[in-house]
Formats: structure tokens, C-alpha cells, sequence
């Protein structure tokens, strides 16, 4: 759709849009959703004291849309959920950023949202693991922590006053990522759950999916202050050419680990250009039937795979609907 | 030159006075926007790309407590008849980047997204008239693509007044013709007027009615522009699934 160019066939763009007509057909069925575009108005009781929330506004006394989405209903709050908006934050998300500027004892990482977000200095675990006041020394080794352009997994924690985000990165399972690749996705289709750190044991890969869009797909790396301590002794031991090679050997990242990531990347991608929303299931799903139907990876982005998707999707929610009803 | 036959009461290109040109729009041609759209009028193909709202690059143009909108408007080399030279940075483009930008900045809710930057890139890729009235058209379905609220959608329509008779939705060669040409811009539902420009001169009497011909014009475009966006969302809705 907007990411894919995909040449297709006849026959695959008539399979095409049988199943896209299909997936209409299961939407109106389902209905309860009404979309409104700009300047729409709503249907509102006005005697039930409605409440005007999130893309709406008053125009001679009648409740009008901001936005282009799909009006929601909350006993008495009215708002409109906007599809491809930027991420809207909440405290407690989890969230994959990229640094973008190192500021006196915070780092600045853009997130998908309206500003750029702060991980302060305090927020995160020094690499000793001792909890102590930060110093001027600390101040100035800050580049060894996070560079420019580094990977960083944080949560919020807040609101600045200016509106930018607040994040921490204290535990263990946050903080610079390594040894995969992130991905860009819009952030509707990421839904807030429980459980955001996937990691898949059939293919060594962490998946983790950001509230704010950014899904990182890496090799799976046990978490732990062990890792860390022992580099730290090995270093002053061996000389430097040979420590390179030595952790270019021990840390080298296998070949199957690496087609691993990439078929589950491409499916995220895949998923992600259809407008499906992202749960592990469905990408774990994408990847085992591109790997059952032999497909390559570099294939997975083709259309005869995308056009197979659709399909299964289809098939996927009509038994959905069934087992609801 | 006869630009309204006086027999049959058609135009060059076969319109009649009151007709407008086909329009077109599709929403996602720019696929690392945050919003973006394509907008054609008759030949004049236009592309807008929005980017925001996020960070503000420049400190110092930073504002408070709203939104800084940004828009820059620039004719692609091959746009026109003879090849350009200069794509922007003339002062033709530099004029129509602040009608544009003042034209969106009306209706852009900014006061919801204080310290940031909204960008608005629209590049005309054929130039057959009404090159204004199209980037606006374009830059509302990519502002409305982007998620950025608004007032209302903003849609424009051109105007003039040819061998006695007001023409609407004018062509390169009707506007090359040295008549009066008319530009308006309006919210559509609210009724509002938010751009009014006109070149040449005109009596008070004839222009109430040439520019009442363009606003019913920018009616008929924010009802298609209506749809495409209706159209749209339903689609992603759809997609997206429970």
C-alpha cells in the first residue's frame, strides 16, 4: 500500500481484491464503528451532558470533528480516535527511541511524538551497577553509555512542563539495544498490552514492540549486570588487537540467528504496510507460514506473499466472528 | 482571441463558463511523511508532503504556546511549458509559501501542540493554472492524512472574468490572457472566507459575482475532498481490524 510497490499480476490482483472486498464485507458486518472526517458533526443527545474529548469541538452548539478517525464512546465522554496521528504518550508505556543529542547530564532521543524526548542522566543505571550521585566525572563519560544514533529501549515516567516526555531506564531490561534492527511503524497499530518484551525461543529473537511505532527485532540477549562485570575484567588482561578478535569470536552474532531476525523484520514490515495491527501473534504467525511455503526472505515483500496474507487474514477474522457468535 | 465562443457559449478547452476541470485526489504518495497527498485539476498535478507536528529545529523561532507552521512551495523543473530555472527561492514562490502558510495556519487547531513544527512541503509537478488553489486543495488531505486537527477543511477555486463572462476554474491560457483572476480560499462548513486574492482590475458589481461563482467551486471541491477522506478512513478502519 504505501510502503510496498508491488507489480502484480492478474490473477494475484483479482485474489486481491476478492479478499480486500471480503474484509469490508466482515467490517460492516461487525459495525458499531462510525468514521467522521474533518468538520463532521456528531450525533449527540444533548440532554445527557456529554463530555467533549479528544478531537472534537463546539460549533453552534453542535459537537463537531477535528480529526479524521473513528468516533468512540465512553458512557458520557465523546471522542475521536484518530488512525494515523503521531503517538500519543501515556506514563508507564514502554517505548524504543533513538538518541539524537547528548545535553548536560541528559541524552535527547526522538521518539515519534510531537517533541523529543529526555532520559536524564539519574534515570539511568551507571554501567557499575552502584546506585550513587552522579558526578562531574559521570557528566563527562556519558558518550560511553549512549552515543549519537544508539538504539535506547526507556519508559515514561512523566510529563516535562513543556509537554516533552520524562524517561527512565533503570532496569535491566531497558536500555541501549544491540545486534538487530528497528523498525518504523505507525504507532495505531501498535496496541497497549502487558507484555511488550516478546522473546521468541524458536528463533533466538527479542522482539520488542514500542508503544510509540519503533519495534527493535534482535538477537536475543541474556540480561544480566554478569555480562557486563566480566567484560570489564577481561579488558585490562588481554592487549587490544587481540581483544577485538577475541570479541569479534565470542560475540558473533550466527547466520541462522540473523535469517531469523530478517524473515521476522520482513514480517513485520508486511504487516505493517497492510495496516493489520501488530501483536506477537500475528507476526510470529507471518513468519512461520512464509517459512512453510517456502518462501524466501527477500520474497516475503513480494506479491505473491502479500496477497497470501491478505487471505489468511481473512480467513483468520471470519473465525473470529464465528466463534463470537 | 475568443476565449468564450459567442455561438455556443464554450470555452477553449470545451467548458462551459460555470464548469470546472476534473479533480482527483489520492492520500499516501509520500510513503516517509507523516501525511501526504496528490491533487489534480484538469492537467495541474500537485503534490504536498507534511511532516509534524515534531520537533522544532530553529530555537529561536520557537513558539510557546502553539504550533509553528512551516510551508514551502516550489514548481517542479518540468512543471512548466519551458524548462525553470529556478525551482524556488523566487518571489513568485516566495509569495504563494506565506498565502499558503497563512491559508493553513487559519485553520490549524495549533494551540494543541505547543513547541513543535508543522511542515508543509507542496511541489507542483504540471502547471496548467490554478497552481495555487491546487497546492491548498493538496495540503488539506495531507494535513487531514497526518492526523494534525483542524477546523475545518480548507478548499480553494479560482476565478475570472473573460469576454464579458465569469469563467471559472481558469487554464493556463485563459489566465495568460491578462483578465481579472480570482483566488478564493474557504472553510467550507463554517462559511468562512480565509483567502481572497485578485490580479487586474474589476468593477465592484461584476466582482461579487465572479467571486461567488469561485466559492461555490471551492464547495464543490470540499465535497469531493470530503469523500476521498471518508473514503480513506473507513479503508484503514477496515484494515486495522478489531
Amino acid at each position: 500500500m504505501r510502503d510496498l510497490q508491488l507489480s502484480l499480476n492478474q490473477t494475484q490482483r483479482v485474489r486481491l481484491q476478492a479478499a480486500l472486498q471480503q474484509l469490508q464485507d466482515l467490517a460492516s458486518q461487525a459495525a458499531g464503528s462510525s468514521s467522521v472526517t474533518i468538520a463532521d458533526t456528531i450525533p449527540v443527545n444533548n440532554e445527557d451532558g456529554i463530555l467533549k474529548g479528544h478531537g472534537t469541538s463546539e460549533l453552534d452548539g453542535q459537537v463537531v470533528a477535528t480529526l479524521c478517525g473513528v468516533v468512540e464512546r465512553v458512557n458520557k465522554l465523546v471522542y475521536v480516535r484518530a488512525l494515523r496521528a503521531r503517538y500519543k504518550p501515556e506514563v508507564g508505556d514502554i517505548i524504543v527511541g533513538r538518541v539524537i543529542e547528548i545535553a548536560p547530564k541528559r541524552w535527547r532521543l526522538e521518539i515519534n511524538f510531537s517533541q523529543d524526548a529526555v532520559l536524564m542522566l539519574s534515570s539511568m543505571n551507571l554501567p557499575d551497577g552502584i546506585q550513587r550521585r552522579r558526578t562531574a566525572v559521570d557528566e563527562l563519560n556519558m558518550r560511553t553509555i549512549f552515543e549519537e544514533n544508539d538504539v535506547v529501549c526507556a519508559e515514561v515516567r512523566g510529563f516535562q512542563h513543556d509537554g516533552s516526555l520524562h524517561l527512565q531506564a533503570r532496569s535491566q531490561k531497558y536500555g541501549k539495544l544491540e545486534r538487530g534492527q528497528l523498525l518504523t511503524v505507525p504507532a495505531y497499530l501498535v496496541k497497549r498490552r502487558k507484555q511488550h518484551f516478546h522473546h521468541l525461543e524458536q528463533y533466538c529473537v527479542d522482539l520488542i514492540l514500542g508503544c510509540n511505532g519503533f519495534i527493535w527485532v534482535g538477537e536475543h540477549l541474556e540480561t544480566g549486570e554478569n555480562n557486563m562485570l566480566e567484560d570489564r575484567e577481561k579488558r585490562p588482561e588481554t592487549s587490544k588487537s587481540n581483544m577485538i578478535h577475541e570479541e569479534q569470536e565470542q560475540t558473533f552474532t550466527p547466520l541462522e540467528v540473523r535469517q531469523h531476525i530478517c524473515r521476522i523484520a520482513n514480517a513485520v514490515r508486511l504487516l505493517a504496510a497492510l495496516g493489520f495491527i501488530l501483536t506477537v501473534e500475528s507476526i510470529v504467525d507471518t513468519a512461520e507460514a512464509s517459512a512453510s511455503s517456502n518462501i524466501e526472505i527477500k520474497d516475503m515483500l513480494g506479491p505473491e506473499f502479500y496477497v497470501q496474507t491478505v487471505e489468511r487474514e481473512v480467513q483468520r477474522r471470519i473465525l473470529l466472528s464465528r466463534k463470537r457468535v | 482571441m475568443e476565449y468564450v465562443n459567442p455561438l455556443t457559449g464554450f470555452r477553449l478547452d470545451g467548458r462551459r463558463p460555470n464548469e470546472m476541470r476534473q479533480i482527483r485526489g489520492e492520500i499516501g504518495v509520500v510513503a516517509k511523511a507523516d501525511g501526504s497527498a496528490l491533487f489534480e485539476m484538469g492537467n495541474t498535478k500537485v503534490i504536498a508532503a507534511v511532516y509534524g507536528p515534531r520537533e522544532v529545529r530553529n530555537k529561536g523561532q520557537q513558539i510557546n504556546n502553539q504550533a509553528l507552521v512551516r510551508c514551502e512551495y516550489g514548481m517542479a523543473n518540468f512543471s512548466t511549458g519551458d524548462r525553470r530555472r529556478k525551482p524556488k527561492g523566487d518571489r513568485r514562490s516566495t509569495e504563494i509559501s506565506l498565502v499558503i502558510r497563512q491559508t493553513m495556519e487559519a485553520c490549524i487547531l495549533t494551540h494543541l501542540m505547543p513547541h513543535s513544527q508543522i511542515d508543509i512541503f507542496v511541489q507542483v509537478l504540471q502547471a496548467d493554472g490554478g497552481t495555487r488553489s491546487a497546492c491548498i486543495n493538496a495540503a488539506t488531505l495531507a494535513l487531514a492524512d497526518a492526523g494534525i486537527p483542524m477546523r475545518d477543511i480548507v478548499t480553494s477555486c479560482s476565478a475570472g472574468y473573460l469576454c464579458s463572462t465569469p469563467l471559472l476554474d481558469l487554464n493556463y491560457v485563459e489566465d495568460s490572457a491578462g483578465g481579472p483572476d480570482v483566488t478564493v480560499g474557504i472553510l467550507a462548513k463554517m462559511d468562512k472566507v480565509t483567502l481572497l486574492q485578485m490580479d487586474a482590475k474589476l468593477p465592484m458589481d461584476i466582482f461579487e459575482n465572479v467571486m461567488q461563482l469561485a466559492i461555490e467551486g471551492c464547495k464543490a471541491v470540499a465535497h469531493y475532498i470530503r469523500e476521498v477522506l471518508l473514503e480513506h478512513t473507513k479503508q484503514l478502519e477496515c484494515h486495522r481490524g478489531a
